[in-house]
Formats: structure tokens, C-alpha cells, sequence
């Protein structure tokens, strides 16, 4: 069963992804076959389990400021700063329309 | 489960044109009763009547020293970047790691609105893009949160003079723990946005209504009671204007007995009061929108303040996929009770729901009850002493110091005293009368030295704060009350004699 575009289109735009050509989908494919083999084991009546942390106990904190004015250190690893402001683009930057990708994937 | 739905105020909205731009079609619309006797709006003659559904979110800013998962300071109004730590930057290597006082702000929050609190709760992760989220994703809490199932009393005055008073009831859906994001300050004219991440993981409680509400003005008061109550209990300081407390409403409307219509939201909401402005007007936009035989898209609007009406938000692309997850590095959250108390365990790190419940304040509503048993106000008395911040206090510093029965008292400080604060826009705390000086000014009142009259005038001498007492502005404007009988006598026969042709003409009738 395979991938289809669309699919391949809306991981890209949720989790930034680029699978580049068709051997970057094989790779995804073989992925998701191996993990399908997790499907042959019987969980009925068992609780999923999050985290290999879900017995430890949550460490609480106490409430006191033992952190922050560093902004000279944090600005060091931005490429573009204003006067202690991060720079960002005005918005998302949209990414290459779905038509575009086709093609690329089709021309590897 | 208390009184939902509108009753008649829907009607009195409608007639009065509620929100911006009004079309005038808007003063000929008729209200029939609903069958539970309520008043619901009438479309054009012919159409079926609508009803309005309104539901919120609510985010409140936890008062806390420092934030949800990190120790940086929250402060507003701080330099840039300033109040970061690499946590909240998220660069790699850091972990999250919870606040004691924000857990327990959210557990003082969900007992005074009635929820179940859920000793188990759990953390997840809900991803997006956007600049002003570092991580790419917040840390919240989507399928178990701290407290569910509560409720939400408030009341509305049915009329204009506040006399005639209805609660009403929402309930509470659930209250989750979560991270704040940075600010984004667009810059238009470059073409860039400058991120400032101080606010980036200050802890936020979310507070989910339930569409129980029908109009702006159900909303504006449910969100005011809840805010007394946030601030009463310390847990926000809840001030809108800081972005302390932000509101988000779904509004949507339906035919009666037809299933609920698409629901638009609405954000950019600044005030109580343009919570109600913008979602009356969104109301009738989709009313209005409806009736002309269009659609309601399931889009995001904003609030324009100056417009008085809601429009589309651009950025807002379709449909959004959070792909929430659990957070991997929060073992889930348990909170404990005097029975599950367990032996061996660092107090630091146990949160007892039945210590912190023994420990509440009195909440607002409760706060009421107390004046009205004990000062014998009226109801309505009592919601406006404890809408204006300060003025319970002032009013029982008075009473304290005066001879004059409260039942009195509260006339001059609802009426007059609180009339000129608004005059001139300032708080109680701000007020040139003090409580000492109006306790002297209604002495002399109540002693009879002085009349009613001549007290407003002697009030309106004080408020200029010349540092005159009352007794001193009552001998240099000679505004004693005379009470020789024998003066008296002397006065009116000084009058008489001075009249003769007038007192004649009278006695011949």
C-alpha cells in the first residue's frame, strides 16, 4: 500500500520534512512496513504506556526566579537580531506548492 | 443546574442595536417567547426565530515568581529576551520542570468552580509553527487535565437600574495546565517580525466553558465573575488590559430544535466590554448572514475595537493538525488528599487538594452574602462593592466610624461617593474623600448639625482636598442646621414681618 502525494504533502507541511525524491519515499515506506509489524501483537486490556517515566514521581519545583537574564548569550545564536528582538519572517513561509513537488519527485 | 439561555435579555440587546454598525432593519425585530416563557429573537417577518450559542475560552496568566517549567522570572514589561532561560528558548539539551505554586493555583482554581480534580493528569505536546513558539510545539494538557466538570455562577440585572438581579449558570468543561508562547511584534514596513520570548512559558490556566451562554452580555458577566474569583483567590491577578486574561468566543446560531449551526471564533478581545460589543455583533453578522441565504464558514475572526466588528484573520490555514503526543519528559501529574496522603513523602513535593481546600478565601459570591446578612444592603448593593476595587473596604472603614446605620451609608457611597470617582475616573484608592473624613462629614448628618443638602455641598468642598475637615467647611459656610427652637421662632417672624401684604393675601385664602 502505498504512499499517496497528498499524504506525502501534509507530513511535509506539518512536520517540515522533506522527503526530497522517490528514494527519500521508499525509505518512509520500508518505515512504516517495519513498523506495522507492531500491529501483530495482542494489546487487548492493556493500558498503552507513554513513557518508561510513567512510575517515576514528578519532581515539583518551588516557585523562585534562578534563571534568565542571559540575552546577550541567547542573541549570540541568531542570525538577524534588532535590538534584543529575535528576527523572524513577517509570517509562515508557505511551502512549495503540492503541483511542484509532483513533478520533482517524478524528474528523480 | 441553574437558569441558561437569555430569558429576556436577548430582546432588550437586540432592541438597542447591540455592537458596531448596525443595520436599522435591526429596531424592527419583534421577540416571541420560547417555551420555556424566555425571549427569543425573531428574524424577518416570516422566519423562524434563532438562537444564539455562546461558548469561551478563557486564558488566565498564573500568578506566579516564575514560570510553568523553568526558573525565569515573569514580569511585564521586562527588556527584551531578558526574563529567557535556555529552556524557554529551547535550545537541546534542556527539560522541562513544574512549578509546585502553578499546580497549585490550578487546583485552587478548579475547586472554587466546583470541578473534580484529577489526582492523575497528564502533559502533551501540541505542535504548530510559528515564531514565537521556539519548541514547535506547546506543552499542554490534552487528554487528562488537572480539573473537570465544575460551574459558574453569575448574575445579570434585568433592567437598566439594577434592580432586579437573575443568576445564571455555565459549566466548566475542564481547566488544563499550559505554556504560554512569546510575542511577535510585526514590523510591516520591513517585513519581519521581532520575537520577544519573556512571555514564553509563563504558566497559564485554560478555562473551558460550555456553550451554555446565548449573548454578549452573559458572557461579558460570567467572565467578570471570573475574574473576581481569580483574583480573590490570588491564583491570577486577571487584569485584561496586561493580557493577564485573555478571552476567545465560539459563537454560532441555530433554528430551536435544529442542531447547532458552524461555529466561528473570536479573538483579539481587550476588555469585558468588547467581549460583549463583538460577540453580539457576531451574532447578528451570522444571523444576518443567514437570512441572506449565505454560509457561516468554521473560520477564525478578530475583534476590531475601533470598527466594532469582526473580520476574517489571515494565517489562519484551515483546518490545524496539532499531532498532539505525550510529553516523554513528565511522568503524569498526582495530586493527593488527606486520605491518599502517603507516609514517607517530602512535603515539597506533595500537593494535598484537601489542605489547599481548607485554605480558600471566601469566594465573591460568598463575599456578598456576608455584606447583605451583615450591613442589611441589598443585593444589587452588594455586587457593585465588590465591582469597584477598594470600595468594600472604604465602605466598612465607614461604617466603623460612623453612627449612621449602614443601611444609610451605603446610599452615600454607591450614589455619591462612587458618582464622583466615576466622574472624574478615579479608583477608590485614589479617592481626595477619605473614609475618616466621610465617616465625620455622615456624623454630622446623622447628629442632625447639618443637612443632607448642605452635606453634598460640604462633599463637594472635601473633594477638591484642600485638607479642611467637614466641621470646618460646615462654620466657614455656615451650613449649621439651627435647632433653638427659640431661633427658629425669631427667623420665621422676621420672615412674616418682612412679607405682611403676602402673609395677608394667604391668611384671607
Amino acid at each position: 500500500q502505498a504512499v499517496t502525494v497528498e499524504v506525502l504533502d501534509h507530513l511535509e507541511q506539518l512536520a517540515l520534512v522533506d522527503f526530497r525524491d522517490a528514494e527519500g519515499v521508499e525509505r518512509l515506506q520500508k518505515a512504516i512496513r517495519f513498523a506495522d509489524q507492531l500491529q501483530e501483537v495482542n494489546t487487548d486490556g492493556v493500558e498503552p504506556m507513554d513513557s518508561v517515566l510513567e512510575d517515576r514521581c514528578l519532581y515539583l519545583r518551588e516557585d523562585d526566579v534562578t534563571e534568565g537574564n542571559c540575552t546577550t548569550e541567547l542573541l549570540k545564536n541568531a542570525r538577524e537580531k534588532v535590538e534584543e528582538y529575535f528576527v523572524a519572517p513577517p509570517g509562515n513561509i508557505p511551502l512549495p506548492k503540492l503541483e511542484e513537488r509532483e513533478t520533482f519527485l517524478k524528474g528523480s | 443546574v441553574g437558569a441558561r439561555g437569555c430569558g429576556g435579555v436577548w430582546r432588550r440587546a437586540w432592541q438597542h442595536g447591540a455592537g458596531g454598525p448596525c443595520p436599522s432593519s435591526c429596531g424592527q425585530r419583534a421577540a416571541t417567547s420560547n417555551g420555556r416563557g424566555g425571549a427569543v429573537p425573531v428574524g424577518k417577518s416570516g422566519l423562524a426565530p434563532w438562537v444564539p450559542v455562546v461558548g469561551l475560552e478563557i486564558h488566565a496568566q498564573i500568578s506566579s515568581n516564575s514560570k510553568l517549567f523553568s526558573g525565569s522570572q515573569v514580569q511585564f514589561a521586562a527588556p527584551p529576551n531578558s526574563l529567557v532561560s535556555f529552556f524557554d528558548a529551547s535550545l537541546p539539551g534542556t527539560l522541562p520542570v513544574l512549578n509546585r505554586r502553578c499546580v497549585e493555583a490550578a487546583v485552587m482554581t478548579g475547586l472554587a468552580l466546583n470541578c473534580s480534580i484529577n489526582k492523575k493528569s497528564l502533559f502533551d505536546r501540541k505542535h504548530y509553527f510559528y515564531a514565537d513558539l521556539p519548541a514547535g510545539y506547546q506543552i499542554t494538557q490534552q487528554r487528562v487535565p488537572i480539573a473537570v466538570n465544575g460551574s459558574l455562577s453569575y448574575s445579570l440585572c434585568t433592567d437598566n437600574k439594577m434592580s432586579q438581579m437573575v443568576t445564571k449558570t455555565v459549566r466548566i468543561k475542564q481547566i488544563q495546565l499550559e505554556q504560554d508562547s512569546g510575542k511577535s511584534l510585526h514590523d510591516d514596513t520591513r517585513s519581519q517580525t521581532l520575537v520577544d520570548l519573556n512571555r514564553a512559558g509563563v504558566g497559564l490556566m485554560e478555562v473551558v466553558m460550555e456553550p451554555d451562554m446565548c449573548c454578549g452580555e452573559e458572557a461579558a458577566a460570567a467572565v467578570r465573575e471570573l475574574q473576581l474569583i481569580l483574583q480573590t483567590l490570588g491564583s491570577s491577578q486577571a487584569v485584561m488590559a496586561e493580557g493577564q486574561l485573555r478571552v476567545d468566543a465560539n459563537v454560532s446560531v441555530h433554528h430551536p430544535g435544529e442542531p447547532y449551526g458552524v461555529r466561528t471564533e473570536v479573538k483579539n478581545i481587550n476588555s469585558i466590554r468588547f467581549l460583549a460589543k463583538a460577540v453580539d455583533y457576531e451574532i447578528q453578522r451570522q444571523i444576518e448572514e443567514l437570512e441572506n441565504g449565505g454560509t457561516i464558514l468554521n473560520e477564525t475572526r478578530a475583534f476590531d475595537s475601533k470598527l466594532g466588528c469582526t473580520v476574517p484573520m489571515r494565517d489562519k490555514e484551515g483546518k490545524q493538525d496539532y499531532r498532539f503526543m505525550p510529553e516523554p519528559n513528565l511522568p503524569p501529574l498526582i495530586l493527593y488528599d488527606a486520605k491518599s496522603l502517603p507516609a514517607n513523602m517530602n512535603h515539597q513535593q506533595v500537593v494535598n487538594i484537601d489542605w489547599i481546600h481548607e485554605r480558600l478565601p471566601d469566594l465573591p459570591s460568598v463575599k456578598r452574602a456576608k455584606l447583605v446578612d451583615q450591613y442589611g444592603i441589598l443585593p444589587e448593593h452588594s455586587f457593585t462593592l465588590l465591582n469597584e476595587d477598594g470600595l468594600t473596604e472604604f465602605f466598612e472603614n465607614v461604617v466603623k466610624q460612623t453612627q449612621m446605620k449602614p443601611k444609610k451609608v451605603i446610599g452615600w457611597i454607591l450614589n455619591i461617593l462612587l458618582s464622583y470617582l466615576k466622574q472624574h475616573s478615579l479608583t477608590v484608592k485614589e479617592s481626595p474623600v477619605s473614609s475618616v473624613l466621610m465617616a465625620d462629614l455622615l456624623n454630622l448628618v446623622e447628629k442632625k448639625e447639618i443637612s443632607s443638602t448642605a452635606a453634598k455641598q460640604v462633599l463637594a468642598e472635601l473633594w477638591k482636598g484642600e485638607g479642611k475637615t467637614p466641621l470646618e467647611i460646615v462654620k466657614e459656610k455656615k451650613l449649621e442646621l439651627i435647632q433653638d427652637q427659640k431661633e427658629l421662632e425669631q427667623i420665621c417672624q422676621a420672615v412674616i414681618d418682612g412679607q405682611e401684604n403676602e402673609v395677608i393675601m394667604m391668611v384671607l385664602g
